[in-house]
């Protein structure tokens, strides 16, 4: 014999579930704030408890490169510079000296290289080569200051941007990468400059670079203002 | 979570009359925790199957791209999918991920405090009773085989459960952390193994839930209200 109490508490519970797939629901006004409370509560996880500034992500044989890497910008057409040789990349925020590095200048800085599988928050992942300056080396040479907390990177992409996590930001894998492949950055891949880290997911990982600020207030992002999650590391 | 078997012929203790007292079998604990898990559990599935459609294959960029895979390039229906858009989809799932792996670890802990856990582990000496068992049920065997609390193919049944939800919450961990937690990930093969472990687990689970729902309304729907209530009032007390 069916228990009919309990029967009907199960079908209250199925129903529930299904009403709410049925909406493709994100939460509403009522559950979406908390979901994305948990959201800043990973990121402090994600920071605080997974994140090591010492460990460095695996690297991989020149021969396992993806031959095709998708190239990603939110503009309606690729972002391009009118006059290359004009552009700097501007560092200033919390820092002693302010700069307007050239891209020759920053050819100039310690040089990091490295093999790596990148981590695309929709589940696809590709290896390739890139080479860059450190951000630890360019808040070096700009004398950051103490009550830095956070870098915001902005880019000539139709105002798209990211806000990263001061530790993120130093670790020696997070580089601003001119080139890829052992060739310059193509302007597909956000050419002339792009952040690159094997610590973050790709959305974190701003491209066509003209500035970095560093901040004491936790700056937004394009995607991260949307909901998706703020720290993304990997 | 007790699901005894169809209609024994002479079973070593007769069924009770309807009279007979309860009997106690389900803590709070297991209780609250089959429940949250099976609720949040749903959940889960149905984010996860949100956050597929965003790259719905397994496998690097320029593939070979893992088989079998049914779903390959298929996104799902809207009705099987929670969160409405990729960031939606994300926030549910590690938002559940957090009763779903409380839940599970205070369930794994009362079974351990408790010594319930000898009931319900499958150990190499059950391997004789689940033939035993699997012969009653095809008719080679006429007499119910004695048992404790749970029958051999049962503990079978929930030991796999236990250990695909362990397997569910670690390729969870490897594909949330494939970076910090490389070692990991490279236990299941790689980042896209990785996906493709957690994906069938999915399936697995979809299935047991199937099997586990049809066998309480079929066998001892009275097993239904022992995991509401603790109590149980049905044909198949527990034989110890």
């Amino acid at each position: 014999m069916i228990d009919r109490r309990a029967l009907l508490r199960l079908a209250a519970g199925a129903g529930t579930a299904s009403l709410v797939a049925a909406c493709g629901w994100d939460g509403g006004n009522a559950v979406r704030p908390l979901l994305l409370d948990v959201s800043r509560f990973n990121d402090w996880v994600g920071e605080k408890i997974f994140f090591s500034k010492n460990r460095l992500a695996p690297e991989y044989p020149v021969a396992e490169r993806t031959a095709r890497l998708p190239s990603y910008f939110i503009s309606p057409s690729l972002p391009m510079l009118e006059n290359p040789s004009a552009w700097r990349l501007q560092v200033a925020g919390l820092v002693r000296e302010p700069q307007a590095l050239s891209l020759e200048q920053l050819h100039a800085m310690p040089r990091t290289s490295y093999t790596v599988k990148h981590h695309c928050v929709e589940g696809w992942s590709a290896i390739a080569t890139w080479h860059g300056v450190p951000v630890s080396a360019v808040a070096e040479r700009c004398g950051m200051l103490p009550q830095a907390r956070y870098v915001r990177f902005d880019s000539f992409d139709s105002g798209y941007s990211n806000g990263w996590d001061l530790a993120s930001a130093m670790h020696p894998q997070t580089i601003l990468a001119y080139g890829m492949n052992d060739n310059p950055l193509p302007p597909t891949h956000g050419a002339p400059l792009r952040l690159y880290s094997p610590t973050k997911l790709g959305y974190k990982m701003t491209k066509y670079l003209v500035s970095l600020t560093f901040t004491a207030e936790r700056p937004g992002g394009y995607w991260e203002d949307q909901g998706y999650p703020w720290f993304g590391g990997v | 979570m007790t699901a005894p078997p169809a209609s024994p012929p002479s079973p070593p203790s007769p069924p009770s009359p309807p009279s007979a007292p309860p009997v106690k079998r389900h803590h709070w604990i297991v209780r609250l925790t089959h429940w949250l898990t099976f609720v949040v559990l749903v959940g889960m599935i149905l984010s996860g199957l949100q956050i597929y459609g965003a790259y719905a294959r397994f496998g690097e960029r320029d593939g070979p791209y893992y088989a079998p895979n049914p779903f390959q390039d298929h996104g799902f229906p809207t009705w099987s999918r929670l969160g409405g858009w990729l960031a939606g989809g994300l926030n549910w799932h590690f938002t559940l991920m957090w009763p779903l792996t409380l839940g599970g670890l205070l369930y794994l802990s009362y079974l351990a405090a408790s010594g319930e856990w000898r009931s319900l582990l499958f150990r190499p000496r059950d391997i004789r009773g689940a033939i035993e068992m699997q012969k009653y049920y095809l008719r080679l065997r006429k007499d119910h085989p004695p048992q404790g609390k749970h029958n051999p193919l049962q503990k079978a049944a929930y030991t796999f459960i236990i250990l695909l939800g362990v397997l569910s919450v670690l390729s969870g961990f490897a594909i949330y952390k494939p970076t910090q937690l490389s070692w990991l990930t490279a236990l299941f093969g790689g980042f896209q193994a990785a996906r493709y472990w957690h994906f069938w687990a999915v399936w697995i689970f979809t299935g047991f839930l199937v099997v586990h729902v049809l066998l309480v309304f079929i066998v001892d729907p009275a097993s239904l209200r022992a995991m509401i209530t603790g109590w149980y009032r049905g044909r198949f007390p527990s034989h110890d």
